[in-house]
C-alpha cells in the first residue's frame, strides 16, 4: 500500500480547488480530490469478455465489484510495465465506483482560479472531451481531467466506437 | 413528549391492505356459497362473516387511532352493515356482496390515498357510502325480517383551521392561552403551530405582554359553536379566525404520507412467519456451538485430534449452508400474495365481458423471492386477462362448440428443480392461427408469403404492436401486452412459453428462478480464467471427439451428440481468450439448455460445483453480452457468471446460423420487418 502524499493543511479560499495528481507516461494529470474514494495497490483483476482493451476487468473491493480502467490504454498510450508504483485510484462518481490504473500518484495540490485555464484547441487531439482544463504549477503543466466523462459507462461505449480511428492515427 | 405515531403508519397500511385482501377473498367465498345453493334468501356462513367483520373492525380501530378519519368513518359504516348481515337483517345476495366488494375497493383507495398522499375519487366513494348507508333500510323493506335497530350514523368528523392571535394585553385580563389550547385539545385531535413572528428582541421584551400567536388545526367531532365557546373569555382580546378545513384527510396526511411513500420505496418491509425466524435462531445457536467446539479444539490441538477437526469443519460447513438457506427463505413469500387478487379480477371482468368463468388456483403455497413476486404480478395479470378476453368464448359460442357454458381458467404453481413454474391455462378456443397470421400481415409484421409453423405463429403474439382483438377493450387488446410480459419475465431470469390446442384451450407456462441472490453453479475453466455456469441450465458434459464436429456451409459448427445436432460454441472464440490447449481432446463440452434450446459450450476444464452469491455487474459498470452477473470466489477474486440464454443467442446472431434451429429464423426476420413499429 502507498502512503498518501502529505496534505498541505491550510484553508482553501473559495477560488481554490484540490486535485490529486498522478503521472501517466511522463505527464502529470489531476483529478478533483472530492471524486477520489481511495488509492489501492495492484490486485488481481478479472477480465470482462467482449469489452474494450482499456477495460482491464473487474476487481473485488471488499465485496463490491468495481470496473477497472487502464488510463494509458484509454488515452491510446503504450502499455506500461506494472511496477511497485502502479496504483489504482478508486473514484466515486454519483455512487458509481470505478478504478483507474495510473503509473504513480504524486501529490495533492491546490489550484487557484488564476492558475486554472481552459484547454486550448490544437490539432490531432483525441481526448479533448475528457480534459476540463490546464493549470500551470511551478513551471509544470498539469492537465486537469473530467473524471465523470472519462469513466461513465455511456461514454465508454462512445469511445469503443471511436477506438479504431484512434488506433489508426 | 407525544409519541410519533408516524412510525406505526407503515405497519397499519400493510396490515389494513392485507386485511382488505382477506375480506375480499371471504366475500367471494360468500358469493360462491350463495350461488351454489341457488337460493336467494340464504343465511351466510357465520364463520366467514366473522372473518370479514374482524377485518373491517381492525381497520376501523387502527385508522381512528392514527387519525385517518375518512378511513375510519367508511370502515365504520361498512362494519355496521356487516353486523346487520351477521344478525340476519340483510341477506347476502349478489347485489349486497357486489356493494360490499365495492366498499372494500373504496376502503382500499382511501387507505392508499392516506399512504401515498394521492387524491381519491371522492364522488364515487361518496356514492358507495350513501348506498351502504341506505342498504339496511332498502333491504329491510324488501324482506320480512323486522328491523328494530336504529342505524347508527357515523360520527361526522370535521376539521377546523383556527388562527388565534391574542392581543398583547391578554395577560392583563387574567387569561392564559395555554388553558385555551388545553381545552381545545380535549375536543379532538389538535395540531398546534406556534407563530412567534412578533416576538421582539430580548431587551425590548415586556414579560407582561403576550407576543405569541397560534395556528391551530382541530380535528374531531366538533362544531363551530363548541370552538367559539372555548374562546369566549378571550374573544375580545384577540383576533380569531375559525375556518372549516374541508379536505382534511387529503391535506393533513399528505406530508406524512409522502414521507412514508418515499421511505417505502427504499426500504420496503417484509413480514416473516415466526417458524422461519425460529428456524433461524436455532441455526445460529448450532453455529455458535460448532464455533466454540472448534476453538476449544484449536486451543489444545494435537495431531490425534485432526479427524475431529475435520468433522468439526464439516459441521461448520453444514451449519453455514443451512443458515444461508434459512436467511434466503426469509425473502421467500408464498405465491398466494400474487394469486389472491385473481378471484376478484376474474369475477369482475367476466361480468363485464358477459362470460361465465370459473377460476381454479392450486399450488399457491409455492414460495418465491419477494422481489420476483412483486415483479411477476403485472405479467400474470396480463396473461390471465388474455385468457379471459381472447381465450374463453361467450356462453353461446361455448355451447355451440359442445362445451359447458362456464369457462375454466386454471392457475397452477409448482417447483421444478431450481425453478418455479406457473401455468395459466384456459379451456377456450386456443390460438386462431389464421386470424393471427392475417392480422400480423395486416400490421406489416410478417411477409404474406411466409410459411409459418404453428409454433412460429404462437411466437407472433409476443411481437411488439400485435393484437387480434376486434375491438380495443379496456381489458386487453391494445397490443402493448405480450412483448412486455415476455420482457418482464426475461428480466427476472425466467421465460414464458405458450402451448395452444385448437378448440380446447391455451396454456402459458412461466418459469422463474427461485431466488435472485444465490445460484448453484459449476465453475469451469476457460483459458486461465474461472467462469460460473448456472447448474440449472446444464444438461450434461461430454468429452469432445473432433470427428463428431461438422461445419455446415454458411459458418458455425455442429456437434453430433447421440444423433442430435447441437451448436458447438467455443467460448474462447466468443470471449477472445487463448485456449489452454489447441487440442479439442483436452477440453470438455458442457451441454446446456435455455429457452428450450440446447447448445454445447466448449470449455477447457470443469473445476467443481459451488454456490455463489450473485453480484450485479451493472451496479458500477453495465450489462455485458453473454455475462449475467459476477461473483466473488473463495480466494477473493471475481468470476463472471455466464448467461446461457444470452450465449446461445450470441452464437446465433454473431453471423452463425444453425439449420436445425429452424424456429429461430422466424423471429429474426420478423423483427427486422417490425423494427419501425418499435419506435
Amino acid at each position: 500500500m502507498h502512503t498518501a502524499p502529505v496534505l498541505h493543511h491550510r484553508t482553501l479560499s473559495s477560488h481554490e480547488e484540490q486535485f490529486l495528481t498522478f503521472r501517466l507516461d511522463g505527464q502529470e494529470y489531476g483529478i478533483a480530490i472530492l471524486k477520489v474514494q481511495e488509492i489501492k495497490g495492484w490486485d488481481k483483476i478479472t477480465p470482462i469478455p467482449n469489452s474494450p482493451a482499456y477495460m482491464r476487468g473487474v476487481l473485488n473491493l471488499r465485496g463490491v465489484i468495481v470496473p477497472i480502467i487502464d488510463l494509458r490504454l484509454r488515452f491510446g498510450l503504450s502499455e506500461a510495465k506494472r511496477d511497485a508504483f502502479t496504483v489504482i485510484i478508486v473514484v466515486n462518481i454519483g455512487g458509481r465506483l470505478a478504478g483507474i490504473v495510473v503509473d504513480s500518484v504524486s501529490d495533492v495540490i491546490n489550484v487557484t482560479a488564476e492558475q486554472h485555464c481552459a484547454a486550448p484547441e490544437y490539432e490531432g487531439q483525441q481526448n479533448r472531451e475528457f480534459i476540463s482544463g490546464l493549470a500551470q504549477i511551478d513551471d509544470k503543466l498539469l492537465i486537469l481531467l473530467d473524471i465523470d466523462r472519462l469513466v461513465y459507462p455511456e461514454t465508454l461505449d462512445e469511445v469503443e466506437a471511436a477506438a479504431p480511428i484512434a488506433a489508426m492515427q | 413528549m407525544a409519541i410519533d405515531m408516524r412510525q406505526f403508519h407503515q405497519t397499519f397500511f400493510e396490515e389494513s391492505l392485507e386485511g382488505l385482501a382477506g375480506m375480499e377473498t371471504e366475500l367471494l367465498h360468500l358469493e360462491k356459497a350463495a350461488n351454489d345453493s341457488g337460493q336467494e334468501n340464504v343465511q351466510a356462513d357465520p364463520e366467514i362473516l366473522n372473518t370479514i367483520f374482524r377485518g373491517a373492525h381492525s381497520i376501523k380501530g387502527g385508522s381512528s387511532t392514527f387519525g385517518f378519519n375518512e378511513v375510519a368513518a367508511f370502515a365504520h359504516v361498512l362494519e355496521s352493515r356487516l353486523d346487520a348481515l351477521r344478525e340476519g337483517k340483510i341477506l347476502p345476495n349478489r347485489q349486497v356482496i357486489g356493494l360490499l366488494l365495492l366498499a372494500v375497493d373504496c376502503l382500499r383507495n382511501l387507505i392508499l390515498s392516506a399512504k401515498t398522499g394521492q387524491a381519491v375519487d371522492k364522488p364515487s366513494i361518496e356514492a358507495v357510502y350513501t348506498h351502504l348507508e341506505r342498504l339496511e333500510n332498502e333491504n329491510a323493506e324488501s324482506t320480512v325480517i323486522n328491523n328494530s335497530s336504529t342505524v347508527v350514523a357515523p360520527p361526522k368528523s370535521s376539521s377546523w383551521r383556527i388562527v388565534f392571535q391574542p392581543q398583547r394585553r391578554l395577560f392583563h385580563t387574567g387569561n392564559d392561552p395555554a388553558r385555551v389550547l388545553r381545552e381545545l385539545a380535549a375536543l379532538g385531535s389538535l395540531k398546534v403551530q406556534l407563530n412567534a413572528a412578533d416576538l421582539p428582541a430580548w431587551e425590548q421584551m415586556n414579560p407582561e405582554e403576550c407576543y405569541l400567536a397560534w395556528d391551530l388545526e382541530l380535528t374531531g367531532n366538533v362544531t363551530r359553536d363548541m370552538i367559539q365557546e372555548v374562546f369566549e373569555w378571550v374573544i375580545n382580546d384577540s383576533r380569531l379566525e375559525i375556518t372549516p378545513n374541508l379536505p382534511h384527510a387529503a391535506r393533513v396526511e399528505t406530508i406524512a404520507a409522502k414521507e412514508a411513500a418515499i421511505v417505502d420505496a427504499h426500504n420496503g418491509s417484509i413480514r416473516v412467519s415466526i417458524p422461519k425466524v425460529d428456524a433461524l435462531i436455532n441455526m445460529v445457536g448450532e453455529l455458535v456451538i460448532t464455533q466454540s467446539m472448534l476453538s476449544q479444539l484449536a486451543a489444545q490441538f494435537t495431531l490425534e485430534n485432526l479427524p475431529k477437526l475435520f468433522i468439526g469443519l464439516a459441521q461448520l460447513e453444514r451449519n453455514t449452508r443451512e443458515l444461508q438457506e434459512s436467511v434466503m427463505r426469509i425473502r421467500m413469500l408464498p405465491l398466494s400474495f400474487a394469486f389472491n387478487r385473481f378471484p376478484r379480477m376474474v369475477r369482475d371482468m367476466s361480468e363485464k365481458l358477459g362470460k361465465q368463468v370459473e377460476l381454479y388456483i392450486s399450488g399457491e403455497q409455492t414460495e418465491l423471492d419477494k422481489t420476483v413476486i412483486e415483479r411477476i404480478n403485472d405479467p400474470l395479470v396480463h396473461l390471465v386477462r388474455n385468457c379471459l378476453d381472447h381465450g374463453i368464448e361467450s356462453p353461446a359460442e361455448r355451447i355451440a362448440a359442445g362445451k359447458s357454458a362456464v369457462g375454466k381458467i386454471e392457475l397452477k404453481a409448482y417447483q421444478k428443480g431450481g425453478n418455479v413454474v406457473i401455468e395459466i391455462r384456459d379451456d377456450g378456443h386456443g390460438l386462431q392461427h389464421e386470424r393471427i397470421f392475417a392480422k400480423a400481415v395486416e400490421r406489416g409484421l410478417i411477409n404474406p408469403e411466409a410459411k409459418l409453423s404453428p409454433e412460429e405463429i404462437a411466437e407472433i403474439i409476443f411481437l411488439p404492436g400485435f393484437s387480434t382483438a376486434e375491438t380495443v377493450s379496456d381489458i386487453s387488446g391494445r397490443g402493448v401486452g405480450m412483448d412486455i410480459v415476455r420482457n418482464n419475465i426475461r428480466g427476472l431470469g425466467g421465460n414464458v412459453e405458450i402451448a395452444s390446442h385448437s378448440g380446447t384451450g391455451i396454456c402459458f407456462t412461466v418459469r422463474l428462478p427461485l431466488t435472485l441472490a444465490i445460484l448453484d453453479g459449476l465453475s469451469v475453466l476457460i483459458g486461465s480464467h474461472t467462469y460460473i455456469l448456472p447448474l440449472v441450465s446444464i444438461v450434461e458434459s461430454v468429452r469432445v471427439r473432433p470427428e463428431l464436429i461438422s461445419r455446415p456451409a454458411g459458418g458455425g459448427e455442429l456437434f453430433s451428440l447421440r444423433k442430435e445436432y447441437l451448436p458447438f460454441i467455443r467460448l474462447h472464440k466468443l470471449f477472445g481468450i487463448e485456449p489452454r490447449s489447441p487440442d479439442l481432446n483436452q477440453g470438455l463440452l458442457v451441454v446446456v439448455e435455455a429457452d428450450g434450446k440446447k447448445a454445447g459450450l466448449y470449455v477447457d476444464d470443469l473445476l467443481g460445483q459451488q454456490q455463489v452469491v450473485i453480484k450485479s455487474l451493472e451496479t458500477h459498470y453495465r450489462k455485458v453480452d453473454g455475462i449475467s452477473a459476477a461473483t466473488i470466489l473463495g480466494d477473493g477474486t471475481v468470476a463472471m457468471i455466464l448467461d446461457v440464454a444470452g450465449l446461445i443467442r450470441m452464437a446465433h446472431t454473431g453471423g452463425v446460423r444453425f439449420i436445425m434451429e429452424d424456429r429461430h429464423h422466424m423471429p429474426v426476420t420478423v423483427n427486422a420487418a417490425s423494427a419501425p413499429n418499435l419506435n
